[in-house]
Protein backbone atom coordinates (compact mmCIF):
# COMPACT_ATOMS: atom_id res chain seq x y z
CA UNK A 1 0.00 0.00 0.00
CA UNK A 2 0.97 3.65 -0.27
CA UNK A 3 2.03 5.99 2.45
CA UNK A 4 -1.32 7.56 1.94
CA UNK A 5 -2.62 10.65 3.65
CA UNK A 6 -5.83 9.20 4.95
CA UNK A 7 -8.08 12.15 5.59
CA UNK A 8 -7.89 12.71 9.27
CA UNK A 9 -11.21 12.90 11.01
CA UNK A 10 -11.89 16.60 11.20
CA UNK A 11 -12.94 16.63 14.76
CA UNK A 12 -10.74 14.59 17.01
CA UNK A 13 -12.78 13.34 19.89
CA UNK A 14 -11.12 12.86 23.21
CA UNK A 15 -12.97 11.36 26.07
CA UNK A 16 -11.82 10.26 29.45
CA UNK A 17 -11.91 6.57 30.11
CA UNK A 18 -14.69 5.90 32.55
CA UNK A 19 -13.28 4.80 35.87
CA UNK A 20 -15.16 4.06 39.00
CA UNK A 21 -14.23 6.81 41.47
CA UNK A 22 -14.75 4.34 44.32
CA UNK A 23 -11.80 2.24 43.21
CA UNK A 24 -9.21 5.01 43.76
CA UNK A 25 -7.36 4.11 40.61
CA UNK A 26 -5.03 6.93 39.62
CA UNK A 27 -6.65 8.83 36.75
CA UNK A 28 -5.56 7.65 33.35
CA UNK A 29 -4.40 10.23 30.84
CA UNK A 30 -7.08 11.15 28.35
CA UNK A 31 -7.04 8.64 25.56
CA UNK A 32 -8.84 9.25 22.29
CA UNK A 33 -11.20 6.73 20.73
CA UNK A 34 -9.83 4.45 18.01
CA UNK A 35 -12.04 6.07 15.37
CA UNK A 36 -10.05 4.66 12.46
CA UNK A 37 -9.36 0.98 11.96
CA UNK A 38 -6.96 0.12 9.18
CA UNK A 39 -7.28 -3.57 8.33
CA UNK A 40 -4.22 -4.66 6.41
CA UNK A 41 -5.66 -7.94 5.21
CA UNK A 42 -2.60 -9.30 3.46
CA UNK A 43 0.91 -8.45 2.32
CA UNK A 44 0.33 -10.32 -0.93
CA UNK A 45 0.25 -7.93 -3.89
CA UNK A 46 0.54 -8.28 -7.65
CA UNK A 47 2.32 -4.90 -7.90
CA UNK A 48 5.89 -4.06 -6.91
CA UNK A 49 5.79 -0.35 -6.10
CA UNK A 50 9.21 0.81 -4.94
CA UNK A 51 7.58 3.30 -2.54
CA UNK A 52 5.40 0.78 -0.73
CA UNK A 53 5.05 1.50 2.98
CA UNK A 54 4.89 -2.19 3.90
CA UNK A 55 7.80 -3.44 5.98
CA UNK A 56 10.88 -4.51 4.02
CA UNK A 57 10.73 -8.00 5.49
CA UNK A 58 7.03 -8.56 4.73
CA UNK A 59 7.86 -11.89 3.10
CA UNK A 60 8.76 -13.48 6.43
CA UNK A 61 5.71 -12.30 8.38
CA UNK A 62 3.42 -14.83 10.01
CA UNK A 63 0.14 -16.34 8.91
CA UNK A 64 -2.79 -14.16 7.92
CA UNK A 65 -5.73 -13.80 10.26
CA UNK A 66 -8.79 -15.87 9.42
CA UNK A 67 -12.20 -14.48 8.51
CA UNK A 68 -13.49 -15.16 12.04
CA UNK A 69 -10.49 -13.44 13.63
CA UNK A 70 -11.15 -10.36 11.52
CA UNK A 71 -14.84 -10.45 12.52
CA UNK A 72 -13.79 -10.36 16.17
CA UNK A 73 -11.35 -7.49 15.60
CA UNK A 74 -13.99 -5.48 13.76
CA UNK A 75 -16.71 -6.10 16.34
CA UNK A 76 -14.51 -5.14 19.28
CA UNK A 77 -13.11 -2.03 17.62
CA UNK A 78 -16.60 -0.93 16.55
CA UNK A 79 -17.80 -1.27 20.13
CA UNK A 80 -14.94 0.99 21.19
CA UNK A 81 -15.96 3.68 18.71
CA UNK A 82 -14.23 2.86 15.43
CA UNK A 83 -16.38 4.36 12.67
CA UNK A 84 -14.14 4.15 9.62
CA UNK A 85 -12.60 0.93 8.39
CA UNK A 86 -10.07 0.74 5.59
CA UNK A 87 -9.45 -2.60 3.90
CA UNK A 88 -5.90 -2.40 2.72
CA UNK A 89 -2.77 -4.47 2.31
CA UNK A 90 -0.83 -5.51 0.22
CA UNK A 91 -3.67 -5.87 -2.20
CA UNK A 92 -6.86 -6.64 -0.25
CA UNK A 93 -8.54 -8.09 -3.35
CA UNK A 94 -6.43 -11.23 -3.07
CA UNK A 95 -8.37 -12.18 0.08
CA UNK A 96 -11.12 -14.55 -1.04
CA UNK A 97 -13.30 -13.52 1.91
CA UNK A 98 -13.24 -9.80 1.12
CA UNK A 99 -16.98 -9.55 0.34
CA UNK A 100 -17.75 -11.33 3.62
CA UNK A 101 -15.54 -8.97 5.57
CA UNK A 102 -17.15 -5.94 3.91
CA UNK A 103 -20.64 -7.23 4.67
CA UNK A 104 -19.83 -7.81 8.33
CA UNK A 105 -18.16 -4.40 8.69
CA UNK A 106 -21.15 -2.67 7.16
CA UNK A 107 -23.54 -4.65 9.36
CA UNK A 108 -21.59 -3.43 12.39
CA UNK A 109 -22.09 0.17 11.25
CA UNK A 110 -18.68 1.01 9.83
CA UNK A 111 -18.12 3.31 6.90
CA UNK A 112 -16.31 0.83 4.68
CA UNK A 113 -13.38 1.86 2.47
CA UNK A 114 -11.61 -0.41 0.01
CA UNK A 115 -8.06 0.78 -0.68
CA UNK A 116 -6.89 -1.01 -3.78
CA UNK A 117 -4.57 -0.87 -6.77
CA UNK A 118 -7.50 -1.99 -8.92
CA UNK A 119 -5.50 -4.99 -10.09
CA UNK A 120 -7.68 -8.03 -9.66
CA UNK A 121 -10.86 -5.96 -9.59
CA UNK A 122 -13.70 -6.81 -11.99
CA UNK A 123 -17.02 -5.15 -12.67
CA UNK A 124 -18.73 -8.16 -11.09
CA UNK A 125 -16.74 -7.68 -7.88
CA UNK A 126 -17.64 -3.99 -7.87
CA UNK A 127 -21.31 -5.00 -8.04
CA UNK A 128 -20.92 -7.73 -5.41
CA UNK A 129 -19.12 -5.41 -2.99
CA UNK A 130 -21.85 -2.83 -3.42
CA UNK A 131 -24.42 -5.44 -2.45
CA UNK A 132 -22.26 -6.37 0.53
CA UNK A 133 -22.40 -2.73 1.65
CA UNK A 134 -19.11 -1.23 0.51
CA UNK A 135 -19.27 2.57 0.86
CA UNK A 136 -16.23 3.72 -1.07
CA UNK A 137 -13.39 2.58 -3.30
CA UNK A 138 -9.97 4.20 -3.50
CA UNK A 139 -7.83 3.30 -6.49
CA UNK A 140 -4.14 4.06 -6.56
CA UNK A 141 -2.33 5.00 -9.73
CA UNK A 142 1.41 5.02 -10.15
CA UNK A 143 1.55 7.65 -12.94
CA UNK A 144 -0.65 9.37 -15.51
CA UNK A 145 1.42 7.88 -18.26
CA UNK A 146 0.92 4.26 -19.24
CA UNK A 147 4.56 3.39 -19.63
CA UNK A 148 5.76 4.95 -16.38
CA UNK A 149 2.79 3.55 -14.50
CA UNK A 150 3.39 0.03 -15.72
CA UNK A 151 7.09 0.20 -15.06
CA UNK A 152 6.53 1.35 -11.48
CA UNK A 153 3.74 -1.08 -10.87
CA UNK A 154 5.84 -3.87 -12.32
CA UNK A 155 2.95 -4.96 -14.55
CA UNK A 156 2.31 -4.45 -18.26
CA UNK A 157 -1.45 -4.25 -18.02
CA UNK A 158 -1.81 -2.22 -14.86
CA UNK A 159 -2.73 1.13 -16.37
CA UNK A 160 -5.48 0.03 -18.76
CA UNK A 161 -7.02 -2.11 -16.01
CA UNK A 162 -7.04 0.81 -13.56
CA UNK A 163 -8.75 3.13 -16.03
CA UNK A 164 -11.42 0.56 -16.76
CA UNK A 165 -12.04 -0.10 -13.07
CA UNK A 166 -12.14 3.59 -12.14
CA UNK A 167 -14.90 4.06 -14.73
CA UNK A 168 -16.78 1.03 -13.40
CA UNK A 169 -16.54 2.31 -9.81
CA UNK A 170 -18.27 5.56 -10.79
CA UNK A 171 -20.77 3.76 -13.00
CA UNK A 172 -21.96 1.74 -10.03
CA UNK A 173 -22.55 4.75 -7.85
CA UNK A 174 -19.59 4.74 -5.48
CA UNK A 175 -17.75 7.83 -4.37
CA UNK A 176 -14.18 7.48 -5.58
CA UNK A 177 -10.83 8.60 -4.28
CA UNK A 178 -7.93 8.42 -6.69
CA UNK A 179 -4.55 8.26 -5.08
CA UNK A 180 -1.37 9.20 -6.88
CA UNK A 181 1.88 8.79 -5.03
CA UNK A 182 4.09 11.43 -6.55
CA UNK A 183 7.88 11.42 -6.63
CA UNK A 184 10.70 12.87 -8.72
CA UNK A 185 9.83 10.70 -11.75
CA UNK A 186 6.17 11.68 -12.11
CA UNK A 187 5.60 14.93 -10.20
CA UNK A 188 6.37 17.12 -13.22
CA UNK A 189 3.31 15.63 -14.90
CA UNK A 190 1.01 16.78 -12.12
CA UNK A 191 -1.22 18.64 -14.59
CA UNK A 192 -1.78 15.46 -16.56
CA UNK A 193 -2.40 13.53 -13.36
CA UNK A 194 -5.08 16.00 -12.27
CA UNK A 195 -6.62 16.07 -15.76
CA UNK A 196 -6.87 12.30 -15.69
CA UNK A 197 -8.56 12.34 -12.26
CA UNK A 198 -11.06 14.95 -13.42
CA UNK A 199 -11.81 12.95 -16.57
CA UNK A 200 -12.44 9.89 -14.40
CA UNK A 201 -14.78 11.96 -12.17
CA UNK A 202 -12.94 11.33 -8.92
CA UNK A 203 -14.58 12.85 -5.83
CA UNK A 204 -11.26 13.20 -4.01
CA UNK A 205 -7.77 13.23 -5.46
CA UNK A 206 -4.84 12.50 -3.19
CA UNK A 207 -1.63 13.89 -4.63
CA UNK A 208 0.55 12.33 -2.01
CA UNK A 209 4.20 13.12 -2.36
CA UNK A 210 5.99 10.01 -1.31
CA UNK A 211 6.68 9.70 2.42
CA UNK A 212 9.74 7.75 3.29
CA UNK A 213 8.84 4.59 5.15
CA UNK A 214 9.35 0.95 4.29
CA UNK A 215 10.42 0.51 0.68
CA UNK A 216 10.23 4.22 -0.02
CA UNK A 217 12.88 4.85 2.64
CA UNK A 218 15.13 2.28 0.98
CA UNK A 219 14.66 4.07 -2.36
CA UNK A 220 14.66 7.61 -1.05
CA UNK A 221 17.43 9.01 -3.21
CA UNK A 222 15.66 7.81 -6.32
CA UNK A 223 12.27 9.15 -5.23
CA UNK A 224 12.58 12.46 -3.37
CA UNK A 225 11.66 15.34 -5.68
CA UNK A 226 13.66 18.55 -5.66
CA UNK A 227 12.39 21.67 -3.97
CA UNK A 228 11.72 23.25 -7.38
CA UNK A 229 9.71 20.25 -8.54
CA UNK A 230 7.62 20.39 -5.40
CA UNK A 231 6.99 24.12 -5.51
CA UNK A 232 5.93 23.90 -9.12
CA UNK A 233 3.58 20.97 -8.45
CA UNK A 234 1.92 22.76 -5.56
CA UNK A 235 1.50 25.94 -7.60
CA UNK A 236 -0.16 24.00 -10.43
CA UNK A 237 -2.41 22.20 -7.96
CA UNK A 238 -3.49 25.54 -6.51
CA UNK A 239 -4.26 26.85 -9.98
CA UNK A 240 -6.52 23.85 -10.57
CA UNK A 241 -8.18 24.36 -7.19
CA UNK A 242 -9.00 27.98 -8.05
CA UNK A 243 -10.52 26.95 -11.37
CA UNK A 244 -12.51 24.10 -9.82
CA UNK A 245 -13.88 26.42 -7.15
CA UNK A 246 -15.11 28.86 -9.81
CA UNK A 247 -16.88 25.98 -11.57
CA UNK A 248 -18.31 24.82 -8.21
CA UNK A 249 -16.83 21.41 -8.97
CA UNK A 250 -17.13 19.21 -5.84
CA UNK A 251 -13.85 17.38 -6.44
CA UNK A 252 -11.31 17.98 -3.69
CA UNK A 253 -7.59 17.99 -4.43
CA UNK A 254 -5.53 16.92 -1.44
CA UNK A 255 -1.84 17.78 -1.78
CA UNK A 256 0.45 16.05 0.68
CA UNK A 257 3.86 17.69 1.01
CA UNK A 258 6.70 15.35 1.94
CA UNK A 259 8.07 15.92 5.42
CA UNK A 260 11.50 16.47 3.96
CA UNK A 261 10.61 19.99 2.86
CA UNK A 262 9.07 21.08 6.14
CA UNK A 263 10.70 22.87 9.06
CA UNK A 264 8.21 21.51 11.58
CA UNK A 265 7.11 17.88 11.81
CA UNK A 266 3.62 16.66 11.10
CA UNK A 267 1.28 15.81 13.96
CA UNK A 268 1.75 12.19 13.00
CA UNK A 269 -1.42 10.08 13.30
CA UNK A 270 -2.89 12.95 15.34
CA UNK A 271 -0.85 11.59 18.19
CA UNK A 272 0.32 8.10 19.12
CA UNK A 273 -2.58 5.78 19.93
CA UNK A 274 -5.04 8.64 19.71
CA UNK A 275 -7.28 7.92 16.69
CA UNK A 276 -5.64 5.30 14.47
CA UNK A 277 -5.41 1.59 14.99
CA UNK A 278 -3.79 -0.62 12.38
CA UNK A 279 -4.04 -4.39 12.39
CA UNK A 280 -1.47 -6.07 10.15
CA UNK A 281 -2.05 -9.31 8.20
CA UNK A 282 -0.71 -11.52 10.99
CA UNK A 283 -2.72 -9.77 13.70
CA UNK A 284 -0.10 -7.42 15.12
CA UNK A 285 -1.82 -4.23 16.26
CA UNK A 286 0.01 -0.97 15.61
CA UNK A 287 -0.65 2.71 16.36
CA UNK A 288 0.27 3.43 12.73
CA UNK A 289 1.07 1.30 9.70
CA UNK A 290 4.76 2.24 9.81
CA UNK A 291 5.39 1.29 13.42
CA UNK A 292 6.21 -2.36 12.89
CA UNK A 293 9.92 -1.70 12.37
CA UNK A 294 10.30 -0.22 15.84
CA UNK A 295 12.01 -2.18 18.59
CA UNK A 296 8.75 -2.42 20.52
CA UNK A 297 6.80 -5.58 21.21
CA UNK A 298 3.37 -4.72 19.84
CA UNK A 299 0.36 -6.77 20.93
CA UNK A 300 -1.36 -9.30 18.69
CA UNK A 301 -5.12 -9.57 18.32
CA UNK A 302 -4.82 -13.36 18.65
CA UNK A 303 -3.69 -12.94 22.25
CA UNK A 304 -5.54 -9.87 23.50
CA UNK A 305 -8.83 -8.02 23.22
CA UNK A 306 -8.89 -4.72 21.33
CA UNK A 307 -9.84 -3.05 24.61
CA UNK A 308 -6.63 -4.25 26.22
CA UNK A 309 -4.57 -3.43 23.15
CA UNK A 310 -5.81 0.15 22.86
CA UNK A 311 -5.96 1.15 26.50
CA UNK A 312 -3.53 -1.07 28.39
CA UNK A 313 -0.83 -2.46 26.12
CA UNK A 314 2.72 -1.21 26.47
CA UNK A 315 3.08 -0.51 22.76
CA UNK A 316 0.04 1.77 22.49
CA UNK A 317 0.95 3.69 25.65
CA UNK A 318 4.63 4.03 24.81
CA UNK A 319 4.38 7.52 23.29
CA UNK A 320 1.09 8.78 24.66
CA UNK A 321 1.13 12.07 26.53
CA UNK A 322 4.32 14.10 26.85
CA UNK A 323 6.32 12.51 29.66
CA UNK A 324 8.40 10.36 27.32
CA UNK A 325 9.82 13.36 25.50
CA UNK A 326 13.46 14.36 25.81
CA UNK A 327 14.65 17.82 24.76
CA UNK A 328 14.11 19.75 22.56
CA UNK A 329 10.49 18.49 22.57
CA UNK A 330 10.03 18.46 26.34
CA UNK A 331 10.23 22.22 26.76
CA UNK A 332 8.90 23.08 23.29
CA UNK A 333 5.77 25.21 23.18
CA UNK A 334 4.64 23.42 20.01
CA UNK A 335 4.65 19.90 21.45
CA UNK A 336 0.88 19.85 21.89
CA UNK A 337 0.48 20.76 18.24
CA UNK A 338 2.76 18.16 16.63
CA UNK A 339 3.59 15.68 19.44
CA UNK A 340 7.24 15.84 18.39
CA UNK A 341 6.40 14.49 14.92
CA UNK A 342 6.69 10.95 13.71
CA UNK A 343 8.13 8.28 16.02
CA UNK A 344 8.94 5.94 13.13
CA UNK A 345 10.87 8.63 11.32
CA UNK A 346 12.75 9.54 14.49
CA UNK A 347 13.68 5.88 14.90
CA UNK A 348 14.65 5.31 11.27
CA UNK A 349 16.83 8.39 11.04
CA UNK A 350 18.30 8.71 14.54
CA UNK A 351 18.08 5.20 15.98
CA UNK A 352 16.02 6.41 18.94
CA UNK A 353 12.25 6.62 18.58
CA UNK A 354 11.96 9.13 21.47
CA UNK A 355 14.01 11.77 19.70
CA UNK A 356 12.44 14.75 18.01
CA UNK A 357 11.47 13.98 14.43
CA UNK A 358 14.52 15.23 12.44
CA UNK A 359 12.12 17.08 10.14
CA UNK A 360 11.97 19.68 12.92
CA UNK A 361 14.59 22.38 12.53
CA UNK A 362 15.02 22.30 16.32
CA UNK A 363 16.26 18.70 16.11
CA UNK A 364 20.00 18.20 16.37
CA UNK A 365 19.58 15.67 13.54
CA UNK A 366 17.89 18.10 11.15
CA UNK A 367 21.06 18.04 9.05
CA UNK A 368 20.01 14.59 7.79
CA UNK A 369 16.95 16.19 6.22
CA UNK A 370 18.75 19.12 4.66
CA UNK A 371 21.39 16.71 3.35
CA UNK A 372 18.66 14.62 1.68
CA UNK A 373 17.30 17.81 0.09
CA UNK A 374 20.75 18.59 -1.26
CA UNK A 375 21.13 15.07 -2.61
CA UNK A 376 17.82 15.43 -4.43
CA UNK A 377 19.37 18.25 -6.46
CA UNK A 378 21.84 15.95 -8.19
CA UNK A 379 20.35 12.46 -7.81
CA UNK A 380 20.47 10.53 -11.06
CA UNK A 381 18.80 7.22 -10.25
CA UNK A 382 16.37 6.01 -12.90
CA UNK A 383 13.15 4.17 -12.17
CA UNK A 384 14.72 0.89 -13.24
CA UNK A 385 17.42 1.28 -10.59
CA UNK A 386 14.96 1.38 -7.69
CA UNK A 387 14.52 -1.67 -5.44
CA UNK A 388 11.14 -3.08 -6.34
CA UNK A 389 8.87 -4.36 -3.60
CA UNK A 390 8.56 -8.08 -4.26
CA UNK A 391 9.02 -11.35 -2.42
CA UNK A 392 12.50 -11.94 -3.78
CA UNK A 393 13.86 -8.57 -2.69
CA UNK A 394 12.08 -8.87 0.64
CA UNK A 395 13.69 -12.22 1.38
CA UNK A 396 17.14 -10.91 0.48
CA UNK A 397 16.63 -7.92 2.77
CA UNK A 398 15.22 -10.05 5.59
CA UNK A 399 18.31 -12.27 5.46
CA UNK A 400 20.88 -9.51 5.45
CA UNK B 1 -30.25 36.77 -2.12
CA UNK B 2 -33.18 34.98 -0.56
CA UNK B 3 -33.02 31.27 0.06
CA UNK B 4 -35.51 29.08 -1.79
CA UNK B 5 -37.15 26.96 0.90
CA UNK B 6 -38.79 24.73 -1.66
CA UNK B 7 -35.43 23.11 -2.41
CA UNK B 8 -35.01 19.51 -1.29
CA UNK B 9 -31.68 18.58 0.31
CA UNK B 10 -30.15 15.14 0.02
CA UNK B 11 -26.82 13.84 1.24
CA UNK B 12 -24.19 13.67 -1.44
CA UNK B 13 -23.53 10.21 -2.79
CA UNK B 14 -21.25 8.35 -0.41
CA UNK B 15 -22.05 10.59 2.58
CA UNK B 16 -23.73 8.97 5.54
CA UNK B 17 -25.33 10.55 8.59
CA UNK B 18 -25.44 8.31 11.62
CA UNK B 19 -25.47 8.20 15.39
CA UNK B 20 -22.28 7.07 17.07
CA UNK B 21 -22.89 5.70 20.57
CA UNK B 22 -19.21 5.92 21.55
CA UNK B 23 -19.15 9.65 20.71
CA UNK B 24 -22.67 10.17 22.02
CA UNK B 25 -23.50 12.21 18.98
CA UNK B 26 -24.21 12.25 15.28
CA UNK B 27 -21.52 12.23 12.63
CA UNK B 28 -21.33 12.60 8.90
CA UNK B 29 -19.20 9.87 7.38
CA UNK B 30 -17.62 10.11 3.94
CA UNK B 31 -14.65 8.52 2.15
CA UNK B 32 -11.92 8.24 4.77
CA UNK B 33 -13.34 11.06 6.82
CA UNK B 34 -15.79 12.04 9.51
CA UNK B 35 -17.34 15.24 10.77
CA UNK B 36 -18.82 15.38 14.24
CA UNK B 37 -22.01 17.41 14.17
CA UNK B 38 -23.24 19.62 16.98
CA UNK B 39 -26.73 19.28 18.38
CA UNK B 40 -28.51 21.64 16.05
CA UNK B 41 -26.75 20.28 12.97
CA UNK B 42 -27.71 16.79 14.13
CA UNK B 43 -31.36 17.77 14.52
CA UNK B 44 -31.39 19.19 11.00
CA UNK B 45 -29.35 16.33 9.56
CA UNK B 46 -31.76 13.78 10.95
CA UNK B 47 -34.52 15.25 8.81
CA UNK B 48 -32.63 15.20 5.52
CA UNK B 49 -34.08 12.26 3.63
CA UNK B 50 -34.16 13.36 0.01
CA UNK B 51 -37.90 13.99 0.26
CA UNK B 52 -38.47 16.80 2.76
CA UNK B 53 -37.99 20.33 1.48
CA UNK B 54 -36.14 22.90 3.53
CA UNK B 55 -39.52 24.36 4.42
CA UNK B 56 -40.76 21.00 5.66
CA UNK B 57 -37.60 20.55 7.73
CA UNK B 58 -38.12 23.95 9.35
CA UNK B 59 -41.75 23.09 10.09
CA UNK B 60 -40.79 19.74 11.62
CA UNK B 61 -38.13 21.35 13.82
CA UNK B 62 -40.55 24.07 14.87
CA UNK B 63 -42.87 21.38 16.12
CA UNK B 64 -40.05 19.57 17.92
CA UNK B 65 -38.57 22.71 19.47
CA UNK B 66 -41.36 25.28 19.63
CA UNK B 67 -40.46 28.91 20.13
CA UNK B 68 -36.82 28.78 19.04
CA UNK B 69 -36.12 32.20 17.54
CA UNK B 70 -34.39 32.45 14.14
CA UNK B 71 -34.98 28.74 13.52
CA UNK B 72 -35.61 29.28 9.82
CA UNK B 73 -32.43 31.31 9.39
CA UNK B 74 -30.38 28.69 11.24
CA UNK B 75 -31.63 25.95 8.97
CA UNK B 76 -30.95 28.07 5.89
CA UNK B 77 -27.43 28.73 7.14
CA UNK B 78 -26.79 25.06 7.72
CA UNK B 79 -28.01 24.27 4.21
CA UNK B 80 -25.76 26.92 2.71
CA UNK B 81 -22.68 25.69 4.56
CA UNK B 82 -23.44 22.02 3.85
CA UNK B 83 -24.00 22.85 0.20
CA UNK B 84 -20.75 24.86 -0.04
CA UNK B 85 -18.86 21.97 1.57
CA UNK B 86 -20.54 19.58 -0.88
CA UNK B 87 -22.02 17.47 1.91
CA UNK B 88 -25.49 17.85 0.45
CA UNK B 89 -27.08 18.57 -2.89
CA UNK B 90 -30.04 20.90 -3.09
CA UNK B 91 -32.48 20.31 -5.90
Amino acid sequence: MQSTGLNSPESAVTETVATDPGLRIPPKPEVGLPLWLLAELTYRCPLQCPYCSNPLDFAKQGQELTTEQWFKVMAEARQMGAAQIGFSGGEPLVRQDLAELIAEARRLGYYTNLITSGIGLTEQKIIDFKKAGLDHIQISFQASDEQVNNMLAGSKKAFAQKLEMARAVKKHGYPMVLNFVTHRHNIDKIDRIIDLCLALEADFVELATCQFYGWAHLNRVGLLPTKDQLVRAERITNEYRARLAIDDNPVKLIFVTPDYYEERPKACMNGWGNIFLTVTPDGTALPCHGARQMPIQFPNVRDHTMQHIWYDSFGFNRFRGYDWMPEPCRSCDEKEKDFGGCRCQAFMLTGDASNADPVCSKSEHHGLITQARDEAEYASQTIEQLAFRNERNSRIIAKS
Amino acid sequence: MSFDRQLIPRWRQGYRFQFEPAQNGHVLLYPEGMIKLNESASAIGGLIDGERSVEAIIAALDEQFPGVPELGTDVEQFMEVARAEHWIELA
